[in-house]
């Protein structure tokens, strides 16, 4: 049976009828958003349900949106049927004070990498992971660099002093 | 005759059957013609100093043709590229292996200053690491640029003291940078 949007959110709906928090279109493209600590049993479902079958998962990042109080960090999954070539994303928020949610390596090996990469980015803690530690930045970082309180810029630069260029 | 040009003689007392110089001029001379150069290469700097050993340019032409993939028989150090800030104790490192005299090059923007690359995952300049004796400009500097910055090495060695190591200064700098 072919995947279509109504199809995947009616079963979501049905299943889980606490846990959506809200859906949208964006570009075409729907965005589910459940409460975080529900994740693994939603997670869960879409990949073990037979008809969703969701047995790829493309992508796993973080955002920061500090004017959303309480909600202030997302996690954002992409799933993909292969079989129907039907993609499905789903967000979760966390508040920044306590950045918890359940891991996705039970279901996805692949999201291994990618929360270890969101840890080291955002500092959520995907409670379950085997290994988490930062992946690509310097192990003695002590910030979360992509959290918008810190600067993009590195600190030590010294030939960007306004009085080089006159100003 | 063939119109290769070769280094000519240092200066010296010349006699009949006899020739007579400073020891560190003869070593400095030979080791300025001889450098084997390190390619720390990680960008596109990399890519123009590939063009400066290919026959265009020739680095051979100086003594270079010999590229060292070995730190220890290693003579100049040319850091090409941007270097993330994860990379830094892996260059410091490579420096610490190469066996005295050593001389390092910063090719390009990145190498020298971090260039366009002003972000909290960058390092800022090697110099923040290991000390460099000649910077390149340019992003990415053409051939003849990095053959100028190899020529302005030679420079150094052929001037410089024949134990450099054992100079006051010079050890200084290292413990400036935690290397012993």
């Amino acid at each position: 049976m072919e995947l279509t949007n109504e199809i995947v959110l009616k079963r979501l709906q049905d299943k889980f009828p606490d846990a959506i928090e809200g859906h949208n279109m964006a570009y075409d493209f729907m965005n589910v958003e459940f409460k975080a600590e529900m994740i693994s049993e939603v997670l869960g479902f879409l990949k073990n349900d037979p008809e969703l079958n969701f047995m790829y998962l493309t992508d796993l990042c973080g955002v920061h949106m500090p004017a959303q109080t309480g909600k202030e960090i997302g996690v954002v999954y992409h799933l993909h049927n292969l079989e129907e070539n039907y993609r499905f994303r789903l967000k979760a928020w966390v508040p920044e004070s306590n950045p918890e949610i359940a891991s996705a390596t039970p279901f996805w090996l692949a999201a291994n990498w990618m929360e270890r990469e969101t840890y080291d980015f955002y500092g959520v803690r995907f409670i379950g992971h085997p290994n988490l530690k930062r992946i690509l930045n310097v192990d003695h970082m002590e910030i979360f660099p992509m959290l918008k309180q810190y600067p993009l810029e590195d600190t030590t630069r010294e030939d960007k002093e306004d009085r080089f260029f006159g100003r | 005759m063939s119109d290769i040009k070769m280094v000519e003689a240092p200066e010296g007392v010349n006699g009949e059957g006899f020739f007579a110089t400073s020891l560190n001029t003869v070593i400095g001379m030979a080791r300025a013609n001889s450098l084997w150069p390190l390619p720390f290469a990680t960008s596109c700097c990399g890519i123009e100093f590939m063009a400066t050993m290919g026959a265009n340019y020739d680095l051979a032409r100086f003594g270079s043709e010999r590229m060292s993939f070995s730190p220890r028989q290693a003579d100049i150090l040319m850091v090409m590229g941007t270097i993330a800030k994860k990379m830094g104790p892996i260059i410091k490192n490579v420096y610490e292996q190469m066996a005295e005299p050593r001389w390092v090059i910063a090719v390009g923007a990145c190498a020298s200053s971090g260039g366009i690359f002003d972000s909290y995952s960058v390092l800022q300049g090697i110099d923040k690491i290991i000390p460099v004796d000649v910077y390149v400009p340019g992003c990415p500097p053409r051939p003849e640029q990095i053959i100028d910055g190899v020529m302005r090495i030679q420079d150094l060695v052929r001037a410089e003291s024949l134990r450099r190591r054992n100079q006051p200064e010079y050890k200084q700098l290292l413990a400036s940078y935690g290397i012993e």
